[in-house]
């Protein structure tokens, strides 16, 4: 009963996270996963922290955060289901909205951490 | 009393067996995996940006360190692994939005190339409003 009445809201967020994940990783990973690790672009760190530090900041994180990891969990619980075969439904479910759960109160701690 | 002369407790549904690997039979099912597997790369890319958001938070020192070991060449591969992986991603999603909803003004039916894009433009003014927030 409970699943049955989840299952709209997954879906809902799922396709949030879609969209989201679509617009926002590719600048996001070319940025701070290549750029600035290899040294192509220096932001300040005074700026970066004032950024992260901004409430407006830990609103849009939060949501993106905690969408993208629902959309990747729902995701890769049907990738285990159809892709590999996988038949442990109830497990497999339980283990990956679990991690999204465990991922976004992680992402909240750390997100108030650095306002 | 089944055809067979059995008893109807011999009837056993018909389950035919899938083979783990049955999408590597066709280019279409292996690009529908791979699209899927997007998902695992998402999840690292949102690890990482805690980590990040992390060191921001503590120090100077701490997000030097952060861009030290994000700057290792395993860390570097699976990003830019990831950054392929998210294109799939994007370009698949915008593919197939107009076909999962249909958006009408009054009684026009706005084509699906319209709602295409619109999405691109969406994707540039993001990136370069994020791009801007960054080195402003």
């Amino acid at each position: 009963m409970t699943r049955r009445r989840i299952t709209p809201l997954v879906w809902l967020m799922f396709s949030g996270g879609g969209v989201v994940a679509a617009v926002f990783l590719p600048i996001l990973i070319l940025v701070f996963g290549l750029a600035a690790p290899l040294g192509w672009i220096d932001p300040s760190y005074a700026h970066l922290r004032a950024v992260v530090g901004n409430p407006v900041t830990f609103v849009v994180l939060l949501g993106l955060f905690v969408l993208m990891l629902v959309h990747s969990a729902h995701r890769f619980r049907y990738t285990l289901y159809d892709g590999l075969q996988i038949k442990r439904r109830r497990t497999v479910a339980v283990l990956c909205y679990g991690a999204a759960v465990v991922g976004s109160v992680a992402a909240v701690l750390v997100l108030v951490s650095a306002l | 009393m089944s055809p067979s002369g059995g008893t109807p407790t011999d009837l056993r549904p018909y389950r035919p067996r899938i083979s783990t690997w049955w999408w590597t039979r066709k280019r279409s099912y292996i690009v529908f995996v791979l699209r899927e597997l997007s998902s695992v790369f998402i999840a690292w890319f949102v690890v990482f940006l805690v980590l990040l958001v992390y060191a921001i938070g503590q120090s100077e020192a701490a997000y030097r360190t952060f861009l030290d070991w994000a700057s290792s060449p395993w860390v570097i591969a699976l990003n830019v692994l990831s950054l392929v992986f998210v294109l799939l991603h994007t370009v698949t999603w915008f593919a197939l939005t107009p076909q999962a909803m249909e958006v009408r003004i009054d009684d026009w039916k706005v084509p699906g190339f319209h709602i295409l894009a619109g999405q691109y433009t969406g994707l540039v003014v993001v990136s370069l409003f994020v791009l801007w927030l960054v080195t402003l």
